[in-house]
């Protein structure tokens, strides 16, 4: 079951919402759609699934809409029309009283702006939800500070979150989010009031808390480098509807439309492409019982100088060369068992990110072989290979259309 | 009154608003005459215990007590002015007009207050109520001071308890506008993290709200205090004793130097009573916060 279900979502500010979402029902642009109406459409037919334990990101440029949908998330705005479920619950049609206790128990949100109490202390913030949920003050405080030390703020516990930089503020935040022990956090602009260092720091907290706890969390973000590094699956957002889902690798490399591909052109793709997208298959690989015969003519054959070969369970041994093969055969040796050797290759996994292959690629003689998580060598990567990956990554340099000119003019903007 | 007046304006239809306005008045005497009797005993009951303490116990206590509460909220050159300030009323003939003037400004504003910061946090948080509020609220500030006299008096009769009512109705809007006001400001990100972890809103108004707003509601309770003691003064045309008794009979026999003592004691217990109810409102751990936010930005 999914932890959170959206389900043809809409939000409509101003009158006569009913025309609204009937004209925005075939598809139409909102501007469009809505000429003539004293209405603004927020989100339109907004429908996706967040998996338990998932980071899922949506990715939009300011008023696309994303602020509002993920209010809509824990009721704080009330949808026009449309269906949230949370963990099984219809959360459009809870009672006030019942919406509070989902609330607690379910389901807590960090905010842009940190939103702490300037007049309560650091751990008092971070107790909120305990406090809501009536618990006594002995305990609060107890969870309250491990709350805090799970973000690295024991000993800040009681400032006031004035005597706190940004970065430690939202720790606060995410802190007093944790704190509330709900299985699914929103987070809306989380990180986008922090400096790009503290912001990169502060991500990499998010990502080992989240190896170890395993939320569910819903991430706005109008950072797509911030989106892709974080989200296990990306929804991008666009005059208010959802453009496109997927993980970080198949909007760059599969993007649903125009505005999509012109959104991910400045992303830094060797951080995202890994080494499986850009790999090759290997030309030669051999079993290791074969004989030197057959590795000679697989090297005559293909006119390299090199042969993967293979074990048990095809688990991936080692290369040999034109030497090896030439010397098994002087001696008379049925198969290559003994002449394998592992040092003129280097072999890396499957999810290692293009940036991280450079070295790799450097220092290894032949093309680096890409093995699976049993070892199973699944292709290889030729240098070339890897910089024609780098040199298409880097060529799509940012075009001068409007799409464009929209994105560096909210660069760095808060919704 | 033109004589010529012009025949278009013969058109124009005669408003008796005056006339409505003394029958509804006429009305009210007779109709809610035991009402008026009862809030006339309460605000008796309020005013003149408090007066007999203050003009009771020597004029060193007063000014001692209250140059010490100068310097807890705000150090010791402060509770210096005050001691000399209030030095020279007591030296003067009119301190118990003083003294008596002080009270009612207390028991005014106090009861003007319990009732502008409750429908002040009404407004805030209903549309409706701020809709309604508003024009009732223009009207109390802008109607002349002296206008709450005549109502007063039919009401009430000649002394103290008309002069009192008549103030804390004077008094009590810039308390409901700047509580309005500052639950308004709290910034809506606090007040949406609140009711994110389910507070309910109860919870969000006393724990976050209030306690946020609270350096504004402050700054109302000082015009209040202001605002009644300002009119305390024209409120000795009602008979209601105190400096204003003082400044009216300068006025009627012209006579300068009382005149001006009157005012000099008005002016101290003005900025005697600003200055310690500013501070009061700094002190709180709230407008702290506040504060060093605003530095820290």
């Amino acid at each position: 079951m999914s932890a959170l279900t959206v389900q043809s979502l809409y939000k409509i500010f101003g009158s006569r919402a009913d025309e609204a979402v009937r004209r925005l029902g075939d598809g139409r642009p909102r501007g469009e759609a809505l000429a003539g109406l004293s209405a603004t459409a927020a989100v339109i037919d907004a429908n996706f699934e967040v998996r338990p334990g998932e980071i899922f990101v949506v990715m939009g440029l300011s008023g696309s809409g994303k602020s509002t949908l993920i209010r809509m998330l824990n009721g704080l705005l009330q949808p026009t029309r449309g269906s949230v479920r949370v963990d099984g619950v219809e959360l459009t049609t809870l009672k006030p009283a019942a919406l509070r206790k989902l609330r607690r128990e379910k389901i807590s949100m960090v905010f842009q702006h940190f939103a702490l109490m300037p007049h309560r202390t650091v751990v008092e913030n971070a107790g909120y939800a305990l406090e809501v949920a009536g618990l006594p003050k002995a305990e609060r405080r107890e969870r309250a500070m491990d709350a805090l030390r799970m973000v690295g703020l024991t000993e800040w516990a009681d400032n006031l979150p004035h005597d706190l930089s940004g970065g430690m503020r939202q720790r606060v935040g995410l802190a007093r989010a944790l704190a509330a022990g709900t299985e699914i956090l929103l987070m809306d602009e989380a990180f986008s009031a922090l400096d790009p260092l503290i912001r990169r720091e502060i991500q990499d907290q998010l990502l080992d808390l989240q190896a170890e706890l395993g939320k569910t969390i819903i991430f706005i973000t109008h950072d797509l480098n911030e989106a892709m590094r974080l989200g296990d699956r990306i929804a991008v957002m666009r005059d208010g509807r959802i453009v496109q889902i997927g993980t970080a690798e198949e909007i760059l490399t599969d993007p649903a439309n125009d505005y999509v591909a012109q959104f991910v052109a400045d992303v830094d793709r060797t951080r995202i492409l890994t080494a499986a997208s850009v790999m090759e298959k290997p030309q030669q690989v051999l079993d290791v019982n074969a004989g030197p015969r057959v590795a000679a003519k697989a090297l005559r054959e293909s006119q390299t100088s090199v042969v993967y070969v293979t074990g048990p369970m095809k688990r991936f041994l080692g290369t040999v060369t034109e030497d090896e093969v030439l010397r098994a055969l002087r001696e008379g040796r049925p198969h290559l068992d003994g002449y394998v050797s592992t040092q003129r290759v280097r072999t890396v996994t499957a999810d290692t990110s293009v940036a991280d292959l450079f070295g790799d690629c450097a220092e290894s003689q032949h093309p680096v072989a890409v093995l699976d998580e049993r070892d199973r060598l699944i292709g290889v990567i030729p240098r070339i290979t890897l910089l024609s990956a780098l040199a298409a990554a880097t060529s799509s340099e940012p075009t001068q259309d409007q799409g464009q000119a929209e994105l560096v003019a909210t660069e760095g903007e808060s919704t | 009154m033109s004589l010529t007046q012009s025949p278009l304006d013969s058109w124009l239809p005669r408003v008796p608003l005056g006339t409505w306005t003394e029958s509804a008045v006429d009305w009210a005497t007779g109709a809610l005459g035991p009402f008026f009797d009862g809030v006339a005993t309460v605000v008796e009951a309020l005013v003149r215990p408090l007066n007999d303490l203050l003009t009771g116990v020597p004029a060193v206590v007063v000014v001692l007590v209250l140059a010490g509460l100068g310097w807890w909220l705000r150090g010791w050159k402060f509770a210096l002015g005050t001691a000399i300030g209030l030095g020279l009323v007591a030296g003067m003939p009119y301190w118990e007009e003083t003294m008596s003037t002080l009270a009612q400004v207390l028991v005014a504003s106090t009861l003007a207050l319990l009732m502008a910061i409750p429908l002040g946090v009404l407004v805030a948080e209903n549309k409706r109520a701020s809709a309604v509020a508003r024009p009732v609220l223009d009207l109390m500030q802008t109607m002349p001071a002296f206008v709450y006299l005549i109502p007063a008096i039919f009401f009430f009769g000649i002394g103290t308890v008309p002069g009192v009512l008549a103030t804390l109705v004077f008094s009590m809007p810039p308390g409901v506008r700047l509580t309005e006001l500052g639950l308004r400001q709290v910034d809506k990100e606090i007040v949406q993290a609140a009711e994110s972890f389910g507070a309910p809103p109860w919870m969000v108004l006393l724990r976050t709200k209030l306690p946020l707003a609270l350096p504004t509601i402050m700054t109302g309770v000082n015009q209040v205090i202001m605002l009644a003691l300002s009119m305390v003064v024209i409120a000795g045309m009602v008979g209601a004793g105190g400096l204003g008794d003082v400044i009216m009979f300068a006025l009627s026999q012209v006579e300068v130097g009382s005149g001006f003592e009157g005012g000099i004691a008005v002016v101290i217990l003005a900025v005697v009573l600003d200055r310690l109810t500013d501070s009061a409102g700094d002190r709180l751990p709230s407008a702290r916060a506040q504060r060093l936010a605003r530095q820290a930005a």
